[in-house]
């Protein structure tokens, strides 16, 4: 018989078992898109760094795999910003104050926040792909002395699909930050800029040099984000991104995240561009 | 007249160009301003001007029947608006409302085409800094198609 080799950790509630998580509060972003704020049933600690997941659980209906949103600073509970698109995602944004989720992880590598010191910090996030580089946001922010200009670049859909208002507009008023939104397409009732992401590029004061970028967003957004910066001098060791495959295990068991020689789930889902770069131009990103 | 010179010759879109053009340029420029609201030019219209934009925000509209207008793009300080006067039927297809107080230099796309057909050397240094721009957003405008942000079903 062969036995599979299963670390102890594994056992444990919150690595392969969901740890009940009692929902705290849920914020509307937009139509479609809710920050489900949730803290442990056991008040235990809830560390992590910005760009990791959880796997969400909704009991009956299924898991998925969800970016932490929050503050890395608030070590007593955890934020996600979810678009329901499907059964899992309306289950989760369908529940209520008090009410009950199974929690997994935090899963992967994060953001390169240490690297990235003494640096200026450039953020590109294409819709909900902005919920990872939040706690980016605030890190970068609380710890102001230890890094460069903040730069975020933001595209949406349209107006209506902005995550996050109050804080971008917050955010484009604090000194040595530049904060630029776009999006797609916008009516009579919208003064702020309209086309795609890598417009802003244009208008952002960049030194390429001296800054890390950090990209999130839907794949092809990406590809065009990567050709931008490198057409700006960005070093391609300097560019970050947050990959998205189908999970399960979240924790490098199963195999479903597999992507060459890589699972997302424990390899990523932040990858540095150059380590990637062979796959990224060979396949479909 | 020298002032408008030196003005124009600091504009992104004219950064790098040999000097003797921009005598010829801004004999065909004039200096304007818009207020909020108002329509720089509106589709359909003859195009016989471009803009080199100073300062300022405009939205670039597509009419909708029986629909408030679309905004596709907007154009900003030290952006160029509009390349309908180069090719027939100088016709604009798009309208241009002002969104923020707007100055600009207005240039008149008549007068630069006479200058152009004479002067081969300036056309082809004009055209070459059109391409530019308009493979720029041809890129925007297929990434834009895209609808990268919806759900994929
Ligand atoms: C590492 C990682 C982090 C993620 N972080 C977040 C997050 O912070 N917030 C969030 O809302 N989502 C996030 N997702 C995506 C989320 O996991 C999926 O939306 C979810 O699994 C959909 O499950 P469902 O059962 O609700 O919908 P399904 O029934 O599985 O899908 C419904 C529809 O949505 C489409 N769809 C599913 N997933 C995606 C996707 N990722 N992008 C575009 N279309 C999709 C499907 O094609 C289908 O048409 C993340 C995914 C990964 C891998
Ligand atoms: S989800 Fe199982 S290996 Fe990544």
């Amino acid at each position: 018989m062969v036995t599979i080799p299963v670390p102890e950790v594994a056992a444990t509630p919150g690595f392969l078992v969901p740890e009940p998580f009692v929902v705290r509060r849920l914020t509307r972003e937009t139509q479609d898109t809710f920050t489900l704020t949730v803290a442990s049933h056991g008040g235990g600690d809830t560390s992590f760094v910005p760009g990791q997941f959880s796997m969400l659980w909704s009991y009956g209906v299924g898991e998925v795999p969800i970016s932490i949103s929050g503050d890395p600073a608030e070590h007593d509970c955890l934020s996600y910003t979810i678009r329901s698109v499907g059964a899992a995602t309306q289950a989760l944004v369908g529940r209520r104050a008090g009410e009950t989720i199974g929690v997994r992880g935090p899963f992967g590598h994060g953001w390169p926040l240490a690297e990235a010191r003494g640096r200026d910090v450039l953020i590109v996030a294409g819709g909900i792909g902005l919920a990872p580089l939040r706690g980016v946001i605030y890190h970068v922010l609380r710890n102001r002395r230890d890094y460069g200009r903040l730069i975020l670049l933001y595209g949406s859909r349209s107006p209506k699909d902005l995550l996050y208002r109050k804080e971008l507009a917050a955010w484009a008023r604090l000194p040595d930050t530049q904060a630029l939104v776009t999006v797609d397409y916008g009516g009579l009732n919208w003064h702020g800029r309209v086309g795609v992401v890598t417009t802003l590029f244009k208008y952002a004061r960049l030194h390429p040099e001296r800054t890390t970028a950090m990209v999130c967003g839907p794949e092809i957004m990406m590809r065009f984000v990567i050709r931008e910066l490198r057409a700006g001098g960005f070093a391609r060791e300097d560019i970050h991104l947050s990959l998205e495959r189908n999970m399960r295990c979240g924790s490098g068991f199963c195999g479903h995240c597999q992507w060459g020689p890589w699972f997302i789930c424990k390899d990523g889902p932040v990858f540095r561009y150059d380590r990637i770069r062979p796959l990224v131009d060979r396949h479909e990103l | 007249m020298e002032t408008l010179e030196r003005i124009i010759a600091e504009h992104p879109y004219l950064s790098g160009i040999d000097p003797q053009w921009i005598e010829l340029l801004s004999g065909c420029a004039a200096n304007r301003k818009y207020e909020p609201g108002s329509y720089i030019f509106r589709e359909g219209q003859e195009a016989n001007e471009f803009f080199l934009v100073r300062s300022g925000r405009i939205a670039v509209e597509m009419a909708m029947p029986n629909h408030d207008p679309i905004t596709v793009a907007t154009v900003l300080d030290g952006d160029v608006l509009g390349w309908s006067w180069l090719l027939p039927p100088y016709q604009w297809k798009f309208q241009g409302r002002v969104v923020e107080p707007t100055r600009v230099f207005a240039l008149d796309g008549k007068c630069l085409r006479q200058k152009c057909e004479a002067n081969h050397d300036l056309g082809y240094e004009l055209l070459k800094r059109f391409c530019k721009i308009i493979d720029r957003r041809l890129d925007q405008a297929r990434f834009q198609l895209l609808d990268v942000y919806a759900v994929a079903r």
